[in-house]
């Protein structure tokens, strides 16, 4: 645990210039993902000392941390959601129901996984997953930052990550 | 439980409904259902009461013929059974004559029209072309100096999805409009023809913070199929988790609420006394939310003396820390004044709607399933039900702690009687075709399982009617007049979860 403290804080600094900015989306979660995530900022993990801090505008993110499996009536606004944070877009799958469906899987009414819609960059199964995973997840993501590339730059190929953390 | 099943026509179902009414019973809640598997012609609605104290439920059930598939609405007796008809209509296309507001609810907008996913002919991968032709219509209030405020689905902090329209004069909300099922994922037609021990998964899967709720009732109703006794250790254990369940939600809640004004000492007190309990769970269970501890037939793991010891320990130490921090939050002025007369819950109101839980108790409607129609060990332990009158944001957080004050109680002496003996005996096969009723207290209020067999030990059907389901349509009525900001603060002191009630 501490070894991926000190990883993270040195590696926001590093790539984000102290601060990296999350904005997290419950595509249609069980809460169970959210209660870890929310998890995180109590005084026990209290992430916000590594500089990392949860946004309420995906505009402002740099990073984005996806519960859920989508539901059909969520995935609109996922989308939208999306579409409105900052390139390179890092896109965190917290959970069995984000990385693959998890029980619920594929239904009438749910898509069964991120992956179906976007390129995730890091996938982070647990039901739900402990805020260390959670946290690891994290770190994983930045350090495949550099894969990612900007549209505007480059081709626009994102890294379709499948490294299980 | 003993339960009476009163078969009548569609054209009997409301005078049916009100007999059991004025008998006292209690709407809980309308299971529909497609029964052509059955040979039955085709579907089943049936309107599930409680008689409290008497440790019964009366079933008013009725068959909707597919050639006509109506059924007069008890909705205008009932206001509680609204959205059960509404979902109906959704899901199975049976519709209820008479009903005030049969707009979509469970899915939204952009599902076609004469689709109905939950009848048996519809496969369970089949999707649809999402249509954003047709727009929500809900009633609007109009006039000079009248602004619409939209929020959600996505909101600012890391919570779940919903989304409300207030309706604004100034910072005063005159209506409020909600729209929810964003997280609907299909869980019922998931379990239809899975295996019922696999069932029990998914059951812990409805809602991640009602785990054990979920599952007990799961279990209990396979149980009520089945006739299977619990062993007394199991019973006692089944009890534990369900406390220790209720206690990291309500500790969760109380700092929670102070997150709805601001107020960083209770904000993070109630979270690290929250994150001590559910390593307590990690700890005892191997799971930080009880996943995996209730079994068919009793529980999944012994649970040994010295885990037993270290639970006493940890909860004498969090329950004096919270009856400190309490203490200090409800001495600050700031705090009162803030929680007084916010989203006011009229006894009449809850009553009405049939709320259950922390909600209704501290609206003086006194109901708790705990006592009312015990399960587990609950008979044979000593407890209180407190209940308040006020019903504004203050009762609902005095009301949390004088429940966590309870649950410690329950957890001492379930822990000072420990019965020995098994804690799991196998369930056998269950009659096809068959249907029970499980019903628990969870932190939120009653869950109740309506589970109904198929062949082969598999699930035919499942209904789940959660807490927050019940208490929902009651929180957009504790709205107006009160000002937006304090929107976000009453929401959380209902602490209603959006999975189990979208599920």
């Amino acid at each position: 645990m501490i070894e991926i403290e000190e990883k993270l804080s040195s590696r926001i600094k590093q790539c984000f210039g102290r601060s990296l900015h999350i904005r997290h989306v419950d595509s249609g979660s069980c809460n169970g993902c959210e209660f870890e995530t929310t998890a995180l900022m109590n005084p026990v993990y209290d992430i916000q000392r590594f500089g990392i801090d949860f946004v309420a505008s995906p505009r402002h993110a740099d990073m984005l941390l996806v519960t859920g499996g989508v539901t059909r009536n969520l995935e609109e606004a996922l989308r939208k959601t999306y579409e409105a944070v900052a390139h390179p877009k890092m896109l965190v799958a917290i959970g069995a129901c984000a990385c693959v469906g998890g029980m619920i899987g594929s239904t009438y009414a749910n898509l069964g996984g991120v992956d179906k819609i976007f390129p995730v960059s890091v996938y982070v199964p647990g039901c739900p997953p402990r805020p260390q995973a959670i946290l690891e997840g994290i770190l994983h993501a930045i350090e495949r930052s550099h894969e990612l590339e900007s549209p505007r730059k480059g081709n626009g190929a994102y890294a379709t990550g499948t490294s299980n953390v | 439980m003993k339960t009476t099943r009163v078969i009548v026509g569609p054209q009997e179902l409301l005078n049916a409904c009100c007999t059991v009414i004025n008998d006292h019973g209690r709407f809980i809640t309308m299971v529909a259902s497609d029964e052509c598997g059955m040979g039955i012609d085709r579907f089943v609605v049936r309107y599930i009461f409680a008689h409290d104290g008497k440790s019964m439920l009366t079933v008013v059930e009725s068959v909707v013929p597919e050639s006509d598939p109506t059924y007069p609405s008890v909705s205008s007796m009932i206001p509680a059974a609204s959205w059960a008809e509404r979902e109906a209509h959704d899901l199975f296309g049976i519709f209820p004559i008479g009903h005030p507001d049969l707009r979509p609810l469970v899915l939204h907008e952009h599902w076609p029209e004469g689709v109905y996913p939950l009848r048996k002919d519809y496969a369970l991968t089949e999707k649809q072309e999402q249509d954003f032709s047709r727009s929500w219509s809900y009633p609007k209030v109009e006039g000079e100096g009248v602004f619409e405020v939209p929020v959600g689905p996505i909101h600012a902090g890391v919570i779940e999805p919903g989304h409300f329209r207030f309706q604004v004069m100034g910072d005063s909300v005159l209506h409020l409009e909600a729209k929810l099922f964003y997280t609907h994922r299909g869980i019922e037609k998931r379990s239809e023809g899975m295996p019922v021990e696999k069932g029990l998964y998914l059951a812990e899967r409805i809602c991640g913070v009602c785990s054990v709720s979920h599952a007990l009732s799961y279990v209990q109703a396979i149980e009520n199929i089945s006739g299977t006794e619990v062993p007394e250790r199991a019973t006692f254990l089944r009890v534990l988790f369900a406390e220790m369940e209720r206690l990291y939600n309500h500790v969760g809640d109380i700092g929670n609420m102070c997150a709805g004004i601001g107020y960083a000492y209770g904000i993070n007190h109630g979270a690290r006394l929250k994150e001590q309990l559910m390593q307590m769970n990690d700890f005892v269970i191997g799971h930080r939310f009880l996943r995996g501890s209730i079994a068919l037939g009793g529980i999944t793991e012994n649970i040994t003396e010295e885990k037993l010891m270290f639970i006493e320990v940890t909860l004498q130490q969090v329950q004096k820390d919270l009856n400190e921090i309490v203490g200090q939050i409800l001495s600050h002025d700031t705090v009162v004044n803030r929680f007084s007369n916010a989203g006011v819950l009229s006894e009449q109101i809850a009553r009405e709607l049939f709320t259950v839980g922390p909600t209704a108790r501290a609206s003086n409607y006194d109901v708790d399933v705990r006592r009312d129609l015990p399960y587990a060990a609950y008979s044979q332990l000593a407890f209180d039900v407190p209940t308040l009158t006020q019903g504004d944001v203050l009762a609902r957080f005095k009301q949390r702690f004088l429940e966590a004050r309870q649950s410690f109680q329950i957890i001492e002496q379930v822990i000072k009687n420990m019965p020995k003996g098994d804690i799991c005996v196998p369930i056998g096969d269950l009659h096809p075709y068959s249907f029970g009723i499980g019903i628990t207290e969870s932190p939120r209020g009653e869950n109740l399982h309506f589970v109904m067999t198929g062949e082969n030990n598999t699930i035919y059907r499942y209904r789940v009617r959660s807490a927050p389901y019940a208490n929902w349509p009651a929180v957009p009525l504790c709205v107006p007049g009160n000002i937006i900001p304090d929107f976000p603060l009453i929401n959380k002191s209902f602490e209603l979860c959006y999975a189990c009630c979208d599920r």
